[in-house]
C-alpha cells in the first residue's frame, strides 16, 4: 500500500492544533500506518526548504494551521497549495482567521503602538517596535512583515477541506484520519469544500434541556449564578452561550463544564457572519415577553451588560465577519 | 449556497406613468431604454394607466405573445395593486407568484426633485426587483379547511351582540359566559347617557332573543379552559361548572330562598344588599333559573343543610351536578370578557373605600335601580337617609400617573354627568357638585346632555381635584382646589361617588394569557392595528369586541361586537380558507434545534414537534412575517421566494454602479 504523503504547515497559531493531533494518543500509529509526513515542522526537524524541495502537486495532503498574519505565512501556505493535491484548512484560525484576527481590530499602524508600547504589562522606554529590518553589529538581520489583517486560509490561497474547531477534536480528527484511509484505499474524496465536523447547531448536541421559554434579562458569567443546574440550557440561566449559532462536532465539550459554547467551530453551512446571527438571535430573546416594556435606553442598557461584545461574538470568526471588512484599510 | 438557475427567465417590465404622479418625476422613455440596455429582460412596456383596464390587458397580451415567465410592474407601493397585477398575470395563465412590484412611486417620485437622479434610482429598483423575481418559484395558495361555527367568550352587551350578528348570519355559535347570568354590567345600570333610557329595558330583549335563537348554544357557570389550534380549526375545551338547580325544571318560585339560612352579599347589588346561597342574580336573568352559589351553600360538600332541596316542589336542585367538561372546534373566536372598575379600595386620599357613604359610581347606579337595594330610592349606605348635598368626584383614580391609573376612561365624565342628572330628577331640592378635571364629552349628543345638566337643571360643576374626602360628623368634608378661581374649596356632602375608571376584567387577563393574546401596558387587549384593525387581535380568527380592549361606552362596545361578529362570519363563510403561501420554511439538516424562533414568532406559528424532534411551521398560522428567519442563529429558517441568497443578490443590484 502506498502511504499518503501529508505536510503541516502552519502560520500565525499557538500549536495547539499540532498537539491536537499528537492527543489522537495510540490512533496517532494508524495514522503513521497510512502517512509519510513530510513536512511537520513543530514535530519533526523541517525547514521550509524541505517543502520548497518537494515537487509541485507531490504532497498528498497539505494541512495548514494558523492565521495568515504576516507575509511569510501567506508565502508558506501558498507554497503549501502548489506542492499539494489537497489543502486542508485546520482549525478556527485557518479557518475564521480565529483569534489572531483580532488584532484586524486596531488599525495596523496602531497595533505595534498596543503590544509594545500602551500595553499595561510593558516597559518600553525607547519605543522600539519591530522592524523588518535592523542591523545588529553590521549584520542585517530580517523579519517577515506584518499583514494589514490577519486573515483565514482561504482568502490567499484555494482550500479543498475545512476542519473547524479551537482545536479542532480528536473525533474531527479520527474523520480526517478515516477519510484519507479511503482516500489510499479507494482514491475517493468528499466533496470539495466540506466542512468535517457536523452540520447542524451544538443545542442539538449539548444534551442541555430547554425551558418552556428561553428569556433573559442580563448576562451572567458562570461563577456569578449560585448554583447551574446541569441539565438546563446555559441561556435559560442567563449565561451567555454561542451553542445556538455554532456548528455541531465538538459534543458540547464547554457546555458540560457549565460553561457557555465559545463559538470554536464557527457558524453552520447557511450562515456568513457568525457573530452576527447570533447577535440577531440574542436580541430577539431578550426578555422576549415583555420586550415592549421597555424603551430603547433600558434596552440598551441591558445590551451593555455583555462584556467586550467584539471578542465575544467574534472570538474565532472576526477575521471573515462583514463588520471586519468595514475597516478603513479594507477600502480600496 | 447559490441556487443554479437552470434556465434562462422570460422577464417582462411593465412601466407606468401613473398620470403624471410618476412620469413628472421619471424620465419614462430613459427608463425604459436603461433597462432595455442593462439588464437581461425580454420585454419593456409602458402605460400612462397600469392598473386600468388598458394597463392590465397591455400585460395579459404581452404575457401571452412575447410567451414571458416573469412579470415586474413598476408602479406604486405593493400594497396598492399587487393583487391586481397577481390575479391578471393568472388570468393570462402566469402563476400569479411570478409577478412582483418594482415601487417607483412612494419610493421615487414622491420623493424625490431632480429627474436624473429619480430615473437612475428607478433603475436601480427595477434592477433589485429582476434579482427577485428570477429567483420566484411558481407557488400555489394554501387550503385550510374551516368548522363553520364561532365561540364567543363573555355574555355582557358585547358578546350578546357579537353572538347574535354571527348567528343571524346563519352560523352556530356557543357562548361561554362565566357568570351564572349573561348581561354582563349593562345589566347592573340604571338609565343610560346620553338619552336616559332604561339599561334593562334595552338590553333584556336582547338577552331573551340570544336565549331562544336556534343557533346560539348558551353555557353559563363555564369558562374556557384550554385553546389549541389556529385559524378555522380551534380545538376548544369548556368547563361547565354545576349550578345545582336545574334550568329546566326551576320555576322561579322563590321558595327556596326564604328557607336558606346563608346571607350574603349580592354582588350584583355591589354588595349593598344581602342575598341567600341559593338566588337568582335579577328577575330577568338569562337562564332564567336560580343558581346555587357554592362557595357558601352548605349542603353540597358536606351536606349539613339541604332546606331548599326540601322545598323544592319540583326537584330543581340536584347537589350531586358534577364538573362537565366539552370539547368543541370553533372556526373563529370573539372575546368579549369585559372591564371592572378601578377598586375605590386603591385611593388612599378617598379613604380606601372604608366609609360607607364614600361610594363607586356602579354602586350609585345600583341605588338609582327601580330593582336596586332601595328600590330606585337614593338613600345613603350609612344610615338609610336621602342625601341632600352628593358631591361626584371624576376621574377618581384616573389621568394619574403618578399614583393610579395613567389613562382617561373616557365614560366617567358622561356616567358622573348622568349620575348628577338622575340624582337632581329624584331629589328636586337636592344640590350635586360635580369635580372635574375637564368634561370630555365626545359622541353624539354628549356635549348636549352635559349642557343641559351644567345649565338647565343646575348641576354645580367645580373645576378642581378633590384631594382629600375626611368625614365630618354624621357629613363627610370634601377639600379640594377650584382651578378656575385659584382657590381652595371645602364642601360639606352627605354622599360622594367617585366615577371609578375601567380596568381589564380579571376574565380579561386570564383569557389573554390562555389564548397568547398580547396586552397594552394597562393590561386590556391588544388589536392587530389600533386604526385600521380596531376588532382584530394579532392572532388570525381570534376578534375583540367591547370593553375587553380598552374603555367603551355602549354605542361603541355594540358597533365593535357587530365588527367583530361581520369578521369572524367572512371566515365562516368558505368551507376553505385561502392564505398566502409565502411563508416560512425550516432545514432540518442544520436547525439545532435551539427554540429561538418558537419564542419570536408573533403568530404562534412555529412550534418543536416532539414526535419527529423537528421544528415545524404551522401553515396555517404563518404570516410570513420573517422575524423567526432574521432571528434563526443557523441559518436554517428562509421564507418561500425570499431567499437569503435572493436578498443579498437584490441588496446587492441596489448597491451597484
Ligand atoms: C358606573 C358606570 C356607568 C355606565 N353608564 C353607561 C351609560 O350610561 N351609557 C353607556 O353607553 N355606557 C355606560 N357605561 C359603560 C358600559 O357599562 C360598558 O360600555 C358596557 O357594559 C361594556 O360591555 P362589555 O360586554 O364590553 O363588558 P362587561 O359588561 O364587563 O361584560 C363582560 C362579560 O364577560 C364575562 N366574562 C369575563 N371574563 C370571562 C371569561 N374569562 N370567561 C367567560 N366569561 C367572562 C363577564 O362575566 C361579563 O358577563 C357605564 C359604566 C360604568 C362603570
Ligand atoms: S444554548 Fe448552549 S446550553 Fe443552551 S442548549 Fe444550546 S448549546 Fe446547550
Ligand atoms: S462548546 Fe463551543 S467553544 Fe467549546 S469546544 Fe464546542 S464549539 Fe468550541
Ligand atoms: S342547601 Fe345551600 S342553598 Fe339550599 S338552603 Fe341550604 S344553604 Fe341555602
Ligand atoms: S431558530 Fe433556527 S436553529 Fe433554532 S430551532 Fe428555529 S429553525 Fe432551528
Ligand atoms: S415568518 Fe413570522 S409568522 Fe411565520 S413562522 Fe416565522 S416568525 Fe412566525
Amino acid at each position: 500500500m502506498n502511504k499518503l504523503k501529508v505536510a503541516v504547515a502552519l502560520g500565525a497559531t499557538c500549536a495547539g492544533c499540532d498537539v491536537a493531533i499528537l492527543d489522537l494518543n495510540e490512533k496517532i500509529l494508524d495514522v503513521i500506518e497510512i502517512v509519510d509526513f513530510v513536512f511537520w515542522p513543530t514535530a519533526m526537524d523541517f525547514k521550509l526548504e524541505d517543502l520548497k524541495a518537494l515537487k509541485d502537486g507531490e504532497v498528498d495532503v497539505g494541512l495548514y494551521h494558523g492565521a495568515i498574519g504576516t507575509e511569510e505565512d501567506e508565502e508558506i501556505a501558498k507554497i503549501l497549495r502548489k506542492k499539494s493535491k489537497v489543502v486542508v484548512a485546520f482549525g478556527a484560525c485557518a479557518n475564521f482567521g480565529g483569534i489572531p484576527s483580532l488584532t484586524n481590530m486596531p488599525y495596523e499602524s496602531k497595533i505595534f503602538d498596543v503590544v509594545y508600547k500602551e500595553s499595561p504589562s510593558t516597559s518600553n522606554p525607547e519605543g522600539t517596535v519591530p522592524l523588518k529590518e535592523t542591523e545588529v553589529e553590521g549584520t542585517k538581520l530580517t523579519l517577515p512583515g506584518i499583514r494589514k489583517r490577519a486573515d483565514s486560509l482561504n482568502s490567499v490561497i484555494d482550500v479543498d477541506y475545512y476542519v473547524p474547531g479551537c482545536p479542532p477534536m480528536v473525533p474531527l480528527i479520527e474523520q480526517v484520519v478515516d477519510i484519507l484511509r479511503v482516500f489510499v484505499e479507494k482514491g475517493t474524496l468528499p466533496p470539495k469544500g466540506a466542512v468535517i465536523a457536523g452540520q447542524d447547531t451544538l443545542c442539538k448536541e449539548c444534551g442541555r434541556t430547554k425551558p418552556e421559554t428561553i428569556s433573559y434579562t442580563e448576562f451572567l458569567s458562570p461563577q456569578e449564578v449560585k448554583e447551574i443546574d446541569p441539565d438546563l440550557c446555559l441561556l435559560s440561566q442567563g449565561i451567555l452561550c454561542l451553542g445556538p449559532a455554532t456548528r455541531s462536532g465538538c459534543g458540547g465539550l464547554c457546555t458540560s463544564m457549565n460553561v457557555g459554547c465559545r463559538g470554536c467551530l464557527g457558524p453552520t453551512d447557511k450562515v456568513d457572519d457568525h457573530g452576527l446571527k447570533m447577535i440577531s438571535a440574542l436580541t430577539s430573546l431578550l426578555d422576549v415577553e415583555h420586550e415592549e416594556e421597555y424603551t430603547e435606553e433600558e434596552l440598551d442598557k441591558l445590551i451593555e451588560k455583555i462584556p467586550d461584545p467584539l471578542g465575544t461574538f467574534y472570538r474565532f470568526t472576526y477575521g471573515v465577519s462583514m463588520i471586519s471588512k468595514l475597516h478603513p484599510d479594507m477600502e480600496e | 449556497m447559490k441556487k443554479e438557475m437552470d434556465e434562462k427567465k422570460k422577464v417582462g417590465v411593465f412601466i407606468c406613468h401613473c398620470g403624471r404622479n410618476i412620469a413628472q418625476t421619471v424620465d419614462i422613455e430613459k427608463l425604459m431604454e436603461e433597462v432595455r440596455e442593462k439588464y437581461d429582460v425580454e420585454f419593456v412596456e409602458d402605460n400612462m394607466y397600469m392598473c386600468s383596464d388598458p394597463g392590465q390587458n397591455l400585460l395579459k397580451e404581452s404575457i401571452q405573445a412575447k410567451n414571458l415567465d416573469r412579470v415586474i410592474v413598476a408602479a406604486c407601493s405593493r400594497d396598492m395593486h399587487e393583487p391586481t397585477f397577481r390575479s391578471a398575470a393568472q388570468e393570462a395563465g402566469l402563476n400569479p407568484y411570478l409577478v412582483e412590484i418594482a415601487n417607483i412611486r412612494e419610493q421615487v417620485s414622491w420623493v424625490h426633485d431632480d429627474k436624473e437622479k429619480a430615473t437612475e434610482k428607478a433603475s436601480k429598483i427595477i434592477g433589485s426587483t429582476i434579482e427577485k423575481v428570477v429567483r420566484d418559484e411558481p407557488l400555489e395558495p394554501l387550503q385550510i379547511p374551516v368548522v363553520q361555527r364561532a365561540l364567543v367568550i363573555g355574555g355582557g352587551i358585547a358578546g350578546i351582540q357579537a353572538a347574535l350578528d354571527i348567528a343571524d348570519a346563519g352560523y352556530e355559535v356557543t357562548l361561554v359566559e362565566k357568570s351564572p347570568t349573561i348581561g354582563g354590567h349593562m345589566a347592573q345600570l340604571a338609565e343610560t347617557f346620553p338619552t336616559l333610557d332604561c339599561s334593562q329595558c334595552i338590553l333584556t330583549p336582547k338577552m331573551v332573543a340570544l336565549s331562544r335563537h336556534p343557533k346560539i348554544n348558551l353555557l353559563t357557570t363555564s369558562e374556557v379552559v384550554s385553546v389549541e389550534g389556529y385559524v378555522g380549526n380551534f380545538k376548544v375545551q369548556i368547563r361547565k361548572n354545576p349550578r345545582y338547580v336545574d334550568v329546566d325544571k326551576c320555576n322561579l318560585c322563590d321558595d327556596c330562598t326564604a328557607v336558606c339560612p346563608v346571607v350574603v352579599h349580592d354582588e350584583y347589588n355591589q354588595g349593598l344588599a344581602p342575598r341567600k346561597a341559593i338566588y337568582i342574580p335579577f328577575p330577568q336573568a338569562v337562564p332564567a333559573s336560580y343558581v346555587i352559589d357554592e362557595a357558601t351553600c352548605l349542603g353540597i360538600d358536606p351536606l349539613i343543610c339541604s332546606k331548599c332541596k326540601d322545598v323544592c316542589l319540583v326537584e330543581a336542585i340536584d347537589f350531586d351536578m358534577q364538573p362537565e367538561i366539552i370539547e368543541e372546534e370553533f372556526g373563529a373566536i370573539v372575546v368579549a370578557t369585559g372591564y371592572d372598575i378601578y377598586p375605590i379600595e386603591n385611593i388612599g386620599e378617598y379613604g380606601y373605600g372604608s366609609h360607607p357613604d364614600i361610594i363607586s359610581g356602579l354602586d350609585f347606579e345600583r341605588l338609582l335601580s327601580a330593582n336596586g337595594p332601595t328600590q330606585g330610592v337614593i338613600r345613603r349606605p350609612s344610615d338609610g337617609k336621602i342625601p341632600k348635598t352628593v358631591v361626584f368626584v371624576h376621574c377618581a383614580g384616573s389621568r394619574d400617573p403618578a399614583k393610579h391609573l395613567p389613562y382617561c376612561s373616557k365614560i366617567c365624565c358622561m356616567y358622573s354627568t348622568k349620575h348628577a342628572l338622575q340624582y337632581k330628577h329624584l331629589v328636586h331640592d337636592g344640590t350635586a357638585i360635580n369635580f372635574y378635571i375637564d368634561v370630555r364629552t365626545a359622541g353624539k349628543d354628549y356635549e348636549e346632555f352635559y349642557k343641559r345638566a351644567a345649565e338647565e337643571e343646575q348641576v354645580i360643576y367645580v373645576r378642581g381635584k378633590v384631594s382629600e374626602i375626611i368625614e365630618d360628623g354624621d357629613q363627610l368634608l370634601v377639600k379640594g382646589v377650584d382651578t378656575l378661581l385659584g382657590e381652595a374649596v371645602e364642601v360639606h356632602a352627605d354622599l360622594v361617588v367617585l366615577a371609578t375608571g375601567l380596568v381589564p376584567s380579571k376574565g380579561t387577563q386570564e383569557i389573554s394569557h390562555l389564548l397568547k393574546l398580547s396586552c397594552d401596558s394597562k393590561g386590556f387587549l391588544k388589536e392587530a392595528h389600533p386604526k385600521l384593525k380596531p376588532v382584530e387581535s394579532a392572532l388570525s380568527g381570534i376578534f375583540i369586541a367591547g370593553t375587553a380592549s380598552g374603555p367603551k361606552d355602549i354605542p361603541e362596545t355594540v358597533a365593535q361586537a357587530s365588527g367583530a361578529a361581520a369578521k369572524a362570519a367572512t371566515i365562516l363563510a368558505s368551507e376553505y380558507l385561502e392564505r398566502e403561501p409565502q411563508i416560512a420554511q425550516v432545514d432540518p439538516t442544520t436547525c439545532g434545534v435551539c427554540h429561538t424562533c418558537i419564542h419570536v414568532c408573533p403568530y404562534g406559528a412555529i412550534y418543536l414537534d416532539e414526535v419527529v424532534g423537528r421544528i415545524t411551521v404551522r401553515e396555517a398560522l404563518c404570516e410570513g412575517c420573517g422575524s423567526c428567519a432574521a432571528a434563526c442563529p443557523s441559518g436554517s429558517i428562509e421564507l418561500k421566494n425570499s431567499t437569503s441568497e435572493g436578498i443579498r443578490a437584490r441588496i446587492k443590484a441596489l448597491l451597484q454602479g
